[in-house]
């Protein structure tokens, strides 16, 4: 259809973070994943009537820290409200979370886009409970609950309606994400479900003051599918207008593989939740001693670790760019700087290998398994020459897939460069008999005829010679 | 009594509570709950004014937990509570959003 306005696009994020505690927010009882079901449950978790719920201190400090790093105001007077509502994940009728006072309120962080820099408001964050998993069952037609997650600690971070585009919201969740984790409260990983990120969006004319009617989409577990979601919204949204209709308030589950959403639930039979302060937990009091107690253990945020990186270890801007990105990277390439390898060394490896197999391999920083001592070792191996670049890459993919020591890697399968100009003498020989022809090329002036003889050279060494002494010997020899 | 219970009152909160009500109990709990009305409007004749709003009724506060794992698996215990399992989960009627 023929667009004959302009619109703009209005979103506002509410995310869901799972924070990394060892236990869960009210109870003694594991989070951690992949446990048979409801092995990590007990009477608190699954709602028992008399059991008593204990706020876990951890939550409260991670909650204030994330709030502390994003500008926020810490509540000094919180407390906990139950939000009720009936479904199988939800043991106990209610869901605990924070309606009337919660933890923080009032911050904003700050992206970059194309577009340049500016400020996103973060009107609240609260802690709350996450809910059971449901399974259905096809045999038996019912549905099966595990409590494993029930309980399991989050925060809900709302902003404020400040994003315009899908660039802005991914520049958002990038800040959010990287802020968490390098306060160390969660992984945040969205295709995981450790992070979630709902999507309220309206479109409104361009240049006018009130926002439209907006819509809430749910089931975005990547950063791809946020962004065709939104694109896919706006459009509905817009096409609506443009034929006169009107968009209805409403909740939508986005389908990334149909590349559509469809309504879960409209405003009119929109839940009442009636929120009442929870009388099993007692008001959090937050006091001076306890801001300053987690103001000290805020961690180097990137900011500050870009100017340091500058200053010691002279990295170009664009590496630090990379390594900062990702506290995991940061962290890897400080340990491994620490174990007296050269900056620049580390970093390229980070920056080259490091990074195109975790592409290639669809992995985030986070998941990288080889550790700084190995990648130390690895570079002190090919500062003396002891492997050629080749097979140092090809070490490092072991050690990228499994965290293998290289030096005896290389020990073990032989890969040390052969250095014995004797023997290499001997093989360059050889190959100059075996490839007259490519021996009369090279005479009559064809270069590309000493790549060919180079080539055969390492692969009659596998790979183990030092490139730029097969060359000399070539040369010398021809 | 002041505070009068429309019949689509009721209805709604029964549908929030998940309660089937017969016509006499709808009649019975307008009753009472127009009465408990009147009695926290009662409540609103106090003055308020400079007191804080309570959320607890003890005066306590910052009541934790260490981030340490203390239960164990009960996993047989706690399913004594289910209706019905499979697998190791919980047997509900079948439920979709």
């Amino acid at each position: 259809m023929a667009q004959t306005k302009q619109y703009e696009t209005v979103i506002g994020l509410e995310v869901h973070v799972e924070l990394a505690t060892r236990t869960k927010i009210f109870c003694g009882c594991s989070t951690a994943f992949g446990g048979e079901p409801n092995t990590h449950t007990c009477p608190v978790c699954t709602g028992m009537p008399g059991s008593l719920p204990v706020l876990n201190k951890q939550v409260l400090k991670y909650a204030v820290a994330v709030g502390l790093a994003t500008g926020c105001e810490i509540t000094r007077n919180c407390k906990f409200d139950r939000k009720n509502y009936f479904y199988p994940d939800n043991p106990q009728n209610y869901q605990i979370s924070q309606l009337y006072l919660p933890i923080c309120r009032n911050g904003k962080v700050e992206i970059e886009t194309e577009d340049g820099k500016k400020f996103i408001g973060i009107h609240e964050i609260h802690m709350e409970e996450d809910a059971g998993k449901l399974i259905h069952d096809e045999w038996d037609d019912c549905s099966l609950v595990d409590y494993n997650r029930s309980g399991v600690p989050l925060i809900e971070i709302v902003s404020e309606p400040d994003m315009r585009s899908s660039q802005e919201v991914i520049a958002y969740l990038e800040k959010l994400r990287m802020i968490i984790q390098y306060l160390g409260a969660s992984d945040c990983k969205l295709q995981e479900g450790s992070m979630r990120a709902d999507v309220n969006l309206s479109v409104r004319e361009a240049g006018t003051e009130r926002f439209g009617t907006r819509t809430e989409m749910k089931n975005l577990n990547s950063f791809k599918a946020i962004s065709r979601a939104i694109a896919g919204e706006a459009e509905r949204q817009i096409d609506l207008l443009e034929s006169g209709e009107k968009v209805i308030q409403e909740t939508r589950r986005w389908d990334d593989n149909k590349g559509e959403s469809y309504a879960m639930r409209s405003k009119e039979d929109a839940q009442d939740y009636r929120y009442f302060p929870d009388p099993d937990l007692v008001p959090v009091v937050v006091d001076e001693a306890f801001l300053e107690e987690i103001r000290a253990q805020q961690p180097e945020f990137r900011e500050e670790k870009m100017i340091r990186y500058k200053q010691e270890f002279e990295l170009p801007d664009y590496d630090i760019d990379i390594i900062t990105a990702s506290k995991r990277m940061a962290d890897l390439f400080e340990a491994t700087v620490a174990l007296g390898s050269h900056p620049k060394k580390v970093s390229n490896w980070l920056m080259g290998e490091t990074l195109r197999l975790l592409k290639e391999k669809n992995m985030d920083p986070e998941d990288i398994r080889f550790s700084p001592e190995n990648l130390s070792r690895l570079i002190a191996l090919t500062d003396a020459k002891a492997v050629n670049n080749s097979v140092a890459k090809e070490v490092f993919e072991v050690m990228f897939e499994r965290d293998v020591d290289p030096e005896a890697y290389v020990e073990e399968k032989g890969l040390k460069t052969v250095n014995d100009e004797g023997a290499l003498r001997k093989t360059v020989e050889e190959i100059i008999a075996a490839n007259p022809q490519s021996v009369a090329d090279y005479r009559s002036g064809k270069q590309k005829a000493m790549g060919f003889l180079v080539g055969q050279t390492m692969k009659a060494m596998k790979g183990k010679a030092d490139p730029g002494m097969v060359n000399q010997l070539l040369k010398e020899l021809l | 009594m002041a505070n009068i219970i429309s019949d689509e009152t009721i209805e709604y909160v029964g549908i929030l509570a998940k309660l089937e009500l017969s016509d006499e109990e709808k009649e019975q709990a307008k009753k009472d709950m127009g009465s408990m009305l009147d009695y926290i409007d009662k409540l609103g004749e106090l003055d308020t004014e400079n007191v804080e709003p309570m959320s607890h009724v003890f005066p306590v506060h910052n009541v934790f937990r260490e981030d340490v794992v203390t239960n164990a698996d009960m996993r047989d215990d706690i399913l004594k509570n289910a209706p019905e399992e499979k697998n190791g989960m919980f047997m509900v009627p079948r439920t979709f959003e």
